[in-house]
């Protein structure tokens, strides 16, 4: 039987708004990309991270934890392109 | 139809004047009804399934259409929610949900996508957070775009429209006023809205007349309805009769001439005939105006509102964003200077995340200079922007709200840390850029002469400086009669206010709805304010009724009103010498500009 690849990692968001709608879109549009299942988890909750719904109900404002869970095959390179992603501040200045 | 009530009149917010008379196009009137069709066996459940399925790619490709044409103007934050928008419409959380429902429910398609959209719009309901009921909004919208392809019912686009109309809905979006041919619409009239709503600021831009907060103007009109909107006055008068129409024809008339004939000024220096030269300059909020700017003859701009671009948007507008929005303001009005005005709202009005209390007194809270410097990186993004727009032209940098010394100090402190990190990084900047800041709150103004060594300029802010000085809600229509400019505070005000500019040598530009007003002038004139910003569309008839006062009348206009007790006897004064001078000018028929 093939082991499960799977990572998780936690994350600060620093948006000055939080993951609002773009951030909250190119996160989804990076997971979209990768065949892994990817959650995204905000006190407890959980939801899809392919989701845009599901993530905008978790309501992540700024300075707020998140931990982002990643599994499958090519679960490594999608947390490192969420990572870059997040600590890019989506690129927002 | 039956035919329904002609000479229907109904009295709104006039945002935009001038009148028109013409045919209605009514945008977007009613909702789709969707009923609910019991399915039974799996092949019409299949069908169904598939009809959903066809017009979810049916609907991609419309946004993707529209992404497409908004990107082409330029409109990149759009761009952003339609992106959105598609990610919601492909998310499974809604798209599994309704193929689970259309055969558990065994219903419609259509019923479907209703009923999933309530339930999925419930779990927003709970969170009580402005920001995400906004994105109920876009969950609504995508049901009700795939609803429309599932029926076949094609949401209106105002880019369909082709013959010269006036366009009346319930209120119009960036989106739907973005694929306007602008050559076919005649007015906007619609049941929501205020001065500064998008419909309301468009209308200006485009130089069409609008009335706005109709509440109901939608339910009473059907299309090709005639109508006359008179913007200057606020009204709308639905299936006039002959008489009206003739009436209102005339009126139309005697307008457009005297518009017409105050384009002769348009390249006349504005000064009087005595050779007093009072600089008019141009207020706007959109860099749609530009032209409109330039059309009236404005020797720059006195005021440009920067709050629009931080509205009906759910992020902060980039350094870049502010930058190329300035860069092109300054380099449209050259060799002539333009004024910035840093952001003047509060957070509350655009941050819906943000968690600000909420506030008993808005207008004293947390708003404009205060809430800058407690946000002091959404201030800085905009000052970084103005700075290196300073480069391209003369740009004056002006800050609202001022209170007292203690706020100008730290803005500069700021100004002057965000200096040293261009100078580092080697980005050109005008060192020297004038700072000025608005006097608008009765303190700042009773400490003009301290403030004025501190500035190189003043902005007089009319609407909020007679709000605060006498105390008054001029939106309240219980207080709003006691609103009056000419009330000796505030004459005394605007009095010691130029005096202790010109004793420090700085000058003095007026730039609230005051200065757009021709009963004023005189006063204004006499009293010694340097410049005048007003709507550019007042422009021209300023200049017209400067050039024949002379400056020496207007310092006994000063004189006599000063013996005055009450606002009421100054008015009635001025009106009735006003009223003597230009009589076509104060003829009751004929706007005020506003």
């Amino acid at each position: 039987m093939v082991e499960v690849h799977e990572k998780t990692k936690d994350f600060i968001i620093k948006n000055e708004l939080g993951l609002h709608l773009r951030p909250a879109g190119l996160l989804v549009k990076t997971a979209n990309k990768y065949e892994a299942d990817i959650t995204v988890e905000k006190d407890g909750v959980k939801v899809d991270g392919k989701s845009i719904i599901g993530i905008t109900t978790l309501n992540v404002t700024k300075n707020s934890k998140i931990t982002i869970k990643a599994c499958g095959n090519d679960a490594d390179q999608a947390l490192e392109e969420l990572e870059r992603l997040i600590t890019d501040n989506f690129k927002e200045t | 139809m039956e035919s329904r009530k002609s000479d229907l009149l109904l009295k709104g917010i006039g945002v935009s004047p001038g009148i028109i008379i013409g045919k209605v196009f009514l945008f977007d009137p009613s909702e789709i009804e969707v009923f609910t069709i019991p399915i039974n066996t799996e092949e019409e459940i299949n069908q169904e399934i598939k009809r959903f399925k066809l017009s979810l790619n049916e609907s991609k490709q419309q946004l993707l259409t529209v992404k497409k044409e908004v990107e082409h103007k330029k409109h990149k934050e759009a761009g952003y929610i339609i992106d959105a928008q598609i990610l919601i419409l492909e998310d499974k959380l809604l798209t599994e949900n309704i193929i689970s429902t259309i055969k558990e429910k065994k219903i419609n398609a259509a019923s479907a996508v209703r009923d999933s959209i309530i339930e999925l719009s419930k779990s927003f309901d709970d969170m009580g957070d402005e920001y995400l009921k906004e994105r109920k909004t876009d969950i609504d919208y995508i049901g009700e775009r795939i609803t429309r392809n599932i029926l076949g019912k094609k949401r209106q686009d105002l880019s369909k429209m082709k013959e010269e109309s006036i366009i009346v809905a319930h209120d119009l979006s960036p989106a739907d006023t973005a694929n306007l041919d602008v050559g076919v619409v005649m007015g906007f009239v619609t049941n929501a809205g205020g001065k500064t709503s998008h419909t309301a600021i468009m209308a200006r831009a485009l130089e069409i007349p609008s009335v706005v907060g109709l509440e109901k103007i939608t339910q009473e009109v059907d299309n090709d309805d005639t109508i006359i909107v008179d913007g200057t006055i606020g009204v709308v008068i639905i299936r006039p009769s002959v008489d009206t129409l003739r009436k209102y024809s005339e009126k139309k008339q005697k307008y457009e001439q005297l518009k017409k004939e105050l384009f002769k000024y348009k390249d006349l220096p504005a000064e009087t005939p005595d050779g007093f030269h009072l600089k008019l300059l141009a207020n706007i909020e959109l860099i749609e105006e530009l032209s409109s700017v330039l059309e009236h003859g404005a020797e720059g701009i006195g005021l440009y509102r920067t709050e629009f671009l931080y509205l009906n948007r759910k992020e902060l507008p980039s350094e870049e964003e502010h930058f190329n929005i300035y860069k092109k303001v300054i380099e449209t009005v050259f060799p002539h200077p333009a004024t910035i005005r840093t952001l003047d709202i509060g957070g509350d009005k655009f941050l819906s995340r943000i968690n600000l209390a909420e506030e008993m007194n808005p207008v004293m809270g947390l708003r404009a200079i205060r809430f800058c410097l407690k946000e002091v990186n959404i201030f800085k993004t905009q000052l970084r922007a103005i700075l290196r727009a300073s480069d391209f032209g003369e740009l004056r940098v002006l800050f609202p709200m001022i209170s007292g010394i203690q706020e100008i100090l730290q803005i500069k402190e700021i100004l002057e840390e965000l200096k040293d990190e261009l100078k580092k990084k080697g980005i050109p900047f005008n060192p020297d850029i004038k700072i000025g800041i608005m006097i608008e709150i009765p303190s700042a103004a009773t400490i003009v002469d301290l403030l004025a060594r501190e500035v190189d300029f003043f902005s007089i802010g009319t609407n909020d400086l007679i709000q605060y000085t006498l105390a008054i809600d001029r939106v309240n229509e219980h207080v709003s009669y006691l609103y009056n400019p000419l009330h000796p505070a505030v004459i005394r005000l605007i009095k010691t206010v130029v005096e202790s500019a010109h004793s420090n040598g700085i000058e003095v530009v007026m730039c609230g709805e005051m200065a757009g007003d021709t009963l004023y002038l005189p006063i204004l004139l006499g009293l010694g304010i340097d410049e005048l910003s007003m709507n550019p569309l007042c422009i021209l008839r300023i200049k017209k009724v400067l050039r024949s006062i002379t400056y020496s009348d207007s310092q006994e206009f000063v004189k006599i009103i000063d013996q005055f007790r009450t606002d009421s006897e100054i008015e009635n004064f001025m009106k009735q010498e006003m009223g003597k001078r230009f009589p076509e000018e104060f003829d009751s028929i004929v706007d005020k500009g506003h």
